[in-house]
């Protein structure tokens, strides 16, 4: 619950009051209280959304320097794809990010899978540890595996960062992938075997693409997650294993250039979209997944 | 072997992996971490060694990391940390409130998801670039001086960017939908016809909103408080870009003694002190949704 997993964090508030079904009020004169509330809304919607439309401008702004409009250019965008150091970060984060994805997907999908299904012991004190990853500041989760590689005499490199990653996603996946099941008619399960499927085949033909769309949405975030991560990745990554976000952060460090601004902004359309696609996968747990009643 | 046990065993193969890497690469490194607070820094940034167990525990020495982050020095930082978590959570609740209240009252319903959407959508996007956004609207050369320089309100460009306001505009804009997400879920209970009793039963609009409105959104109001704070008090990037040289804040603190001083202990140290603060008030409010009733929001 620290402050850089920002989309997940506001996904899993968001799930919780997405659980309310809006109460209709009666029609109301419009009122002076009102329409300040109104007002107030629109410069709040304002203040969230005017920094990131000046950052989108700004990577399209030919002036290099000034917050003067200079004319349109996509010159910053063809130079990242120049800047070797900006191209390696990409890279690695890609690494790290789809490896992140799969190991990370896989082993949420299988804590899912048991705590959805009646107890067992030390179910529990499952559900804890994976809230712990949520609930610990990142500095303190990346502060604690720094000293642990260093304890275990393991070099920073991408490996320690894809282990970093993977530690704090399965979380998220676990989740995401719960939730779906909340809403999984177990009758279909038992119809499956009582009609002669084995344990197997009813995984893989009845419950898999039922789930399907919540495994795809926890894997979208999980890769959000990865390839935004700056605090955690900051601690454990060496030398050499610069990822986009580390990348940034040192350009930023520096000043402002016209380069961040065009490879943030990208970075920014790639998040958004595969959470757009991560909510749509999400919504309406009955309507999808492949059986028709 | 019976249906029953043949589940549990299976969820015991499903769980493992979760565990094997919990275990291994969150709960040991935090195990680690506590072990090494208690211990003292060596020559070349390694541990040092102690020679003898018995005296090292009985002088005392093994809490001197935990003695020294209750300096003066360290209490200012940890005091400016508190005092900026408690105005970014506070500013964040006078800007929520009306937003949400506006949402779940005013709005008519086939709108409301729209409009929480709005709120949500930004908060998608990588924390690092929304603060930096910040960088380009801030600096001296930045958006905001620009304006303030054409319209002539001020004739020189404003120190505006790496101040403690800057830090603060960060953190609210980092937090906010924190706050309106909760908000707007009480709101949304609230039974409009309790405020038409209170208007009918002589209570001015005022009255009326602290003695009902305010109580009966408290669960929101509450966990909102939570969202926000917890997440302000242990950051580093935000005071790191936007602040000053002298806006170290807790968070900056423990990335400093990992990344720059070499003192793991101590920053160990720190970062358990700051653990413990986060965990003692997610207990509280544990104990508080717990008493009321209301469900938790994480």
């Amino acid at each position: 619950m620290s402050t850089p997993a920002d989309a997940p964090r506001v996904e899993l508030v968001a799930r919780n009051v997405g659980r309310l079904a809006p109460v209709p009020r009666p029609a109301r004169p419009v009122s002076w209280e009102r329409r300040l509330l109104g007002w107030h809304s629109l410069l709040v919607y304002l203040f969230l959304y005017i920094p990131i439309v000046i950052l989108i401008l700004y990577s399209f702004n030919r002036s290099k320097q000034t917050a003067a409009w200079e004319g349109l250019t996509l010159d910053w965008y063809l130079r990242l794809f120049h800047n070797d150091l900006i191209l390696r970060a990409v890279k690695n984060s890609l690494i790290v990010a789809v490896i992140t994805t799969v190991v990370a997907t896989v082993i949420g999908t299988l804590a899912a899978l048991a705590l959805a299904r009646g107890s067992f012991r030390g179910k529990g004190a499952t559900q804890a540890a994976l809230y712990l990853p949520i609930i610990i500041p990142e500095i303190v989760v990346g502060a604690a595996l720094v000293t642990f590689f260093g304890v275990a005499q393991m070099r920073l490199s991408l490996t320690t960062v894809v282990i970093a990653h993977v530690a704090f996603c399965i979380s998220y996946v676990a989740i995401v992938v719960r939730a779906r099941l909340a809403g999984f008619d177990r009758s279909l399960e038992e119809a499956a075997s009582d009609l002669g499927a084995g344990p197997w085949d009813t995984f893989r033909r009845v419950t898999l693409p039922i789930i399907l769309p919540g495994i795809v949405a926890g894997a979208l975030l999980v890769f959000t997650l990865s390839i935004d991560d700056y605090v955690i990745t900051s601690f454990v990554a060496g030398v050499g294993a610069t990822t986009l976000p580390i990348q940034i952060y040192s350009m930023l460090k520096v000043g402002v250039t016209p380069e961040v601004n065009a490879v943030s902004t990208l970075l920014l359309l790639l998040t958004v979209v595969l959470i757009v696609i991560a909510q749509r996968l999400q919504q309406d747990p009955t309507a999808q997944g492949g059986i028709k009643k | 072997m019976p249906e029953k046990k043949r589940r549990s065993v299976a969820a015991y193969f499903q769980v493992l992996p979760t565990w094997m890497v919990l275990g291994c690469f969150f709960l040991l490194p935090l195990v680690i971490m506590l072990v090494i607070s208690f211990g003292q820094r060596g020559t070349y940034g390694g541990l040092k060694p102690i020679a003898d167990l018995g005296a090292y525990f009985g002088s005392g020495e093994f809490l001197a990391n935990y003695r020294r982050s209750i300096e003066p020095l360290y209490l200012s930082i940890y005091w400016r940390s508190l005092w900026m978590a408690i105005v970014t959570t506070v500013l964040c609740l006078v800007v929520s409130y009306p937003i949400a209240y506006y949402i779940a009252v005013v709005v008519p319903v086939r709108f409301k998801n729209l409009f929480l959407g709005l709120v949500v959508i930004p908060f998608w996007t990588s924390f690092l670039i929304r603060t930096y956004a910040w960088m380009l609207i801030l600096r001296t050369e930045g958006l905001l001086n620009t304006v303030l320089l054409a319209t002539g309100v001020v004739d020189q460009p404003l120190n505006l960017l790496y101040t403690d306001f800057a830090v603060m505009i960060g953190l609210v804009y980092g937090e906010l939908p924190f706050m309106i997400l909760p908000l707007y879920a009480s709101l949304e209970k609230l039974d409009l016809s309790l405020l038409e009793a209170s208007l009918d039963l002589g209570a001015n609009k005022v009255a009326t909103f602290f003695r009902v409105t305010v109580p009966l959104t408290m669960p929101g109001i509450v966990a909102g408080i939570i969202l926000v704070f917890i997440p302000s008090i242990g950051q580093f990037v935000v005071s790191d870009l936007l602040g000053g040289a002298k806006s170290i804040l807790a968070g900056n603190l423990i990335q400093n003694q990992f990344a720059v001083a070499r003192n793991k202990p101590f920053g160990s140290a720190i970062a358990f002190e700051l653990t413990a603060v986060v965990l003692i008030l997610l207990l509280a409010y544990a104990m508080y949704t717990k008493r009321k009733g209301q469900e938790v929001l994480l």
